[in-house]
C-alpha cells in the first residue's frame, strides 16, 4: 500500500522556521494592538443608549425641505470631481510617460517617475484639501486643486502601467521605417492606449464624486460642508437627507461610468 | 476567391467606422465638444481662477512661512496618535475580513442560487460602498460619542463593502468543477466550500484583506478629522487652532508611515499572488 503513496513533500526547516516567526510577529502585533488600544466599553455603551433615540430615527427621516439645498451643493461637488478628475487625467499623461520603462528606457527616469507618482499617491485627498485651503482660501477651487493633484497619483501609475503593455512591435516597425519620434507618438502610441486611458480617467472621475463629497468638511467646497454644518449642529434629519442623495447620486455615476467604460474597451 | 455573396452579415455598429470615418469624426468631435462646454460650465460655476492659483503661489512664500519650520514638539504626541491609528486599522481591517467570509459567500451568485438572498445582500453591500468614509464616520462618532470606538466601526463598515465586492467577484470566478465533483461524492455544502472554494480564493483573499489594510491607514487618518480618534483627530484639532507647522509635521509622519505601509504591503502581496 505505501509504495502507492505519492513521496512525502520534504519538510524544509528553513521554511518552517520562517513561518514560525511570522507566526510569532502576527501574535506580537494583535497583542500590542489589543493591549495598547484603550476603549472605554462603558462609556461607549452610555453614550449609544443615550444617543440613539436622537441619532437613528432622524437619520431614517429625512428632511425633504432641505431637499432642493442639497441637490445643488451634490451638483458642486460633481463639478469638482469633474474638473479635478479632467485636469488629472491630462497631468497624469507626462508623468505616465516619464514612469514607463519602455518609453525612456532609462532606468533612472522611470523611477524617478514612480517615485513622483508615489509620493503623490500618499497624501489622502482631505489633507491636500487642507494644505490648499491654506494657499488659495475656502473656495470650491481649493477641493478642485486637490482633486486633481490626488488623482495624478493613481491615474499616472495606471498609465504607466498601460504604457509598459503596450506593443512595442508597432513602435519598432516605425522606427525602421524611419518614423520620427512625433510620428510614433501619434501613430505608434497613442492609438494603442487611448481606450484604456479614458476607461481609467472616468472610473477616476467616479471615485473623484465620493472623494469630492468630503472636501467640503475643510471648506473646500461642495456637499461636505453641508455634512460638517449638519454634524456641528446635530441636525441628523439634514444628515439624513445628504446620506440619501450621496447614496443616490453615486450609484447612477457608478451606472453610467461602467455602461460608458464597456462601450469604449 | 470568395464569392461576395457568402460574405458574413456585419452589424451597421462594427461597420459604421470603416464606411463612413467621418460619420466617426463627428461623432468625437460632438463628445469633444461636449466635454469642453461641460468642463468650461463647471470651471465658472465652481470660481476656477487661474489668476487665483498664481496669486496662490505668490502667496506661497507667505503659506511656507506658515507651515514651516515645523513644530517638532508634536512629534511626540503625534507618534503617540499614529499608533493609535495603526491600531484602529488593524483591528477593523481584522474584524472585516472575518464577516466578509459569510457576506461575500452569499454574495456570490454560484454559491447562493437563491435568487432573492443573492440580491439582497448585493444591494446592501452596493449602498455600503456608496456612503462616504467620512461620512460613516460622522454617524457613528454621533453614535458612539467622540472617541476610537466610532472609528474602529466606521471602518469596519467601510473595508466590509469593498472586501464583500472583490470578495465575492473573486468566488464568482472560482471553478466550480471541483465543488461538483465533491458534491457527486457525498461532501456537504460546508466540506465543498471548505475544500472546492477556500484554496481556489485564498491567495487572492489574504491580498485584498492586505490591501484593505492598507486603504484602512489612510482612511482611519481622514476620519480622525471628525473626532473618530487617532492622528486625524490630533491634526484637525492643530488646523483649527491655526497652528500651521504642527500641521506640518503630522501630514510628513502619516506621509512617512502611509509610505512604508504601502511599500510593504505590496511586498507581502507580490510574494503572495
Amino acid at each position: 500500500m505505501s509504495q502507492q503513496l505519492p513521496p512525502k513533500k520534504p519538510r524544509s526547516t528553513k521554511k518552517l522556521v520562517r513561518n514560525i516567526a511570522i507566526a510569532i510577529a502576527i501574535v506580537i502585533l494583535y497583542l500590542w494592538t489589543f493591549l495598547s488600544i484603550n476603549v472605554d466599553f462603558a462609556r461607549v455603551a452610555e453614550r449609544f443608549s443615550s444617543n440613539y433615540d436622537r441619532v437613528v430615527p432622524q437619520l431614517i427621516s429625512p428632511n425633504w425641505e432641505r431637499g432642493p439645498e442639497v441637490i445643488e451643493m451634490m451638483i458642486e461637488t460633481i463639478f469638482i470631481a469633474y474638473v479635478g478628475s479632467l485636469a488629472a487625467a491630462i497631468i497624469a499623461v507626462p508623468l505616465g510617460f516619464l514612469a514607463a520603462f519602455n518609453m525612456t528606457y532609462n532606468k533612472m527616469l522611470s523611477t524617478f517617475g514612480k517615485w513622483i507618482l508615489s509620493g503623490v499617491r500618499a497624501f489622502p485627498e482631505i489633507i491636500l484639501a487642507i494644505l490648499f485651503v491654506v494657499a488659495v482660501g475656502p473656495t470650491p477651487f481649493a477641493g478642485i486643486l486637490a482633486i486633481a493633484i490626488g488623482s495624478t497619483g493613481m491615474l499616472g501609475k495606471l498609465y504607466a502601467e498601460v504604457l509598459e503593455s503596450i506593443d512595442m512591435n508597432v513602435v519598432e516597425a516605425m522606427q525602421a521605417n524611419g518614423a520620427n519620434k512625433v510620428q510614433i507618438m501619434f501613430h505608434g502610441i497613442i492609438p494603442q492606449v487611448i481606450p484604456e486611458f479614458l476607461s481609467y480617467a472616468i472610473y477616476r472621475f467616479e471615485i473623484d464624486v465620493r472623494a469630492s463629497t468630503i472636501l467640503g468638511y475643510v471648506g473646500a467646497g461642495g456637499i461636505g460642508t453641508m455634512i460638517f454644518f449638519a454634524q456641528s449642529n446635530r441636525n441628523w434629519s439634514d444628515m439624513g437627507m445628504i446620506l440619501l442623495v450621496i447614496i443616490i447620486v453615486v450609484t447612477l455615476i457608478d451606472y453610467a461610468s461602467t455602461y460608458i467604460r464597456k462601450r469604449i474597451v | 476567391m470568395s464569392n461576395p455573396m457568402h460574405k458574413p452579415s456585419l452589424t451597421e455598429d462594427q461597420y459604421a467606422p470603416m464606411l463612413s470615418p467621418w460619420r466617426a469624426k463627428a461623432k468625437i468631435t460632438m463628445i469633444f465638444f461636449v466635454i469642453i462646454m461641460f468642463l468650461l460650465f463647471s470651471s465658472w460655476r465652481t470660481g476656477v481662477d487661474l489668476a487665483e492659483l498664481t496669486r496662490g503661489f505668490g502667496n506661497m512664500t507667505q503659506i511656507t512661512d506658515k507651515l514651516f519650520p515645523m513644530n517638532m514638539s508634536i512629534l511626540g504626541p503625534a507618534v503617540g496618535r499614529l499608533f493609535e491609528t495603526i491600531h484602529m486599522a488593524i483591528i477593523a481591517s481584522t474584524f472585516s475580513t472575518l464577516v466578509v467570509i459569510p457576506v461575500s459567500l452569499l454574495a456570490a451568485n454560484n454559491i447562493t442560487t437563491n435568487w432573492f438572498v443573492y440580491n439582497i445582500t448585493r444591494f446592501i453591500m452596493n449602498v455600503l460602498r456608496t456612503i462616504p468614509d467620512v461620512v460613516l464616520a460622522v454617524i457613528f462618532v454621533g453614535l458612539f460619542g467622540i472617541g476610537v470606538f466610532g472609528g474602529i466601526v466606521a471602518l469596519f463598515v467601510f473595508s466590509l463593502g469593498i472586501l464583500a465586492k472583490l470578495i465575492s467577484e473573486t468566488v464568482e470566478s472560482a471553478d466550480m468543477q471541483p465543488v461538483e465533483a465533491m458534491r457527486a461524492s457525498g461532501a456537504n455544502t460546508i466540506q465543498a466550500i471548505a475544500y472546492g472554494i477556500v484554496p481556489q480564493v485564498l491567495p487572492q483573499f489574504t491580498s485584498f484583506s492586505l490591501y484593505v489594510f492598507e486603504i484602512n491607514i489612510r482612511a482611519s487618518v481622514v476620519i480622525g478629522l471628525v473626532g473618530a480618534g487617532g492622528i486625524g483627530q490630533l491634526l484637525m484639532n492643530q488646523f483649527s487652532f491655526n497652528n500651521y507647522g504642527a500641521v506640518m509635521t503630522i501630514i510628513a509622519i502619516i506621509f512617512v508611515v502611509v509610505v512604508i505601509i504601502e511599500y510593504i504591503s505590496g511586498k507581502i502581496r507580490e510574494a503572495i499572488i
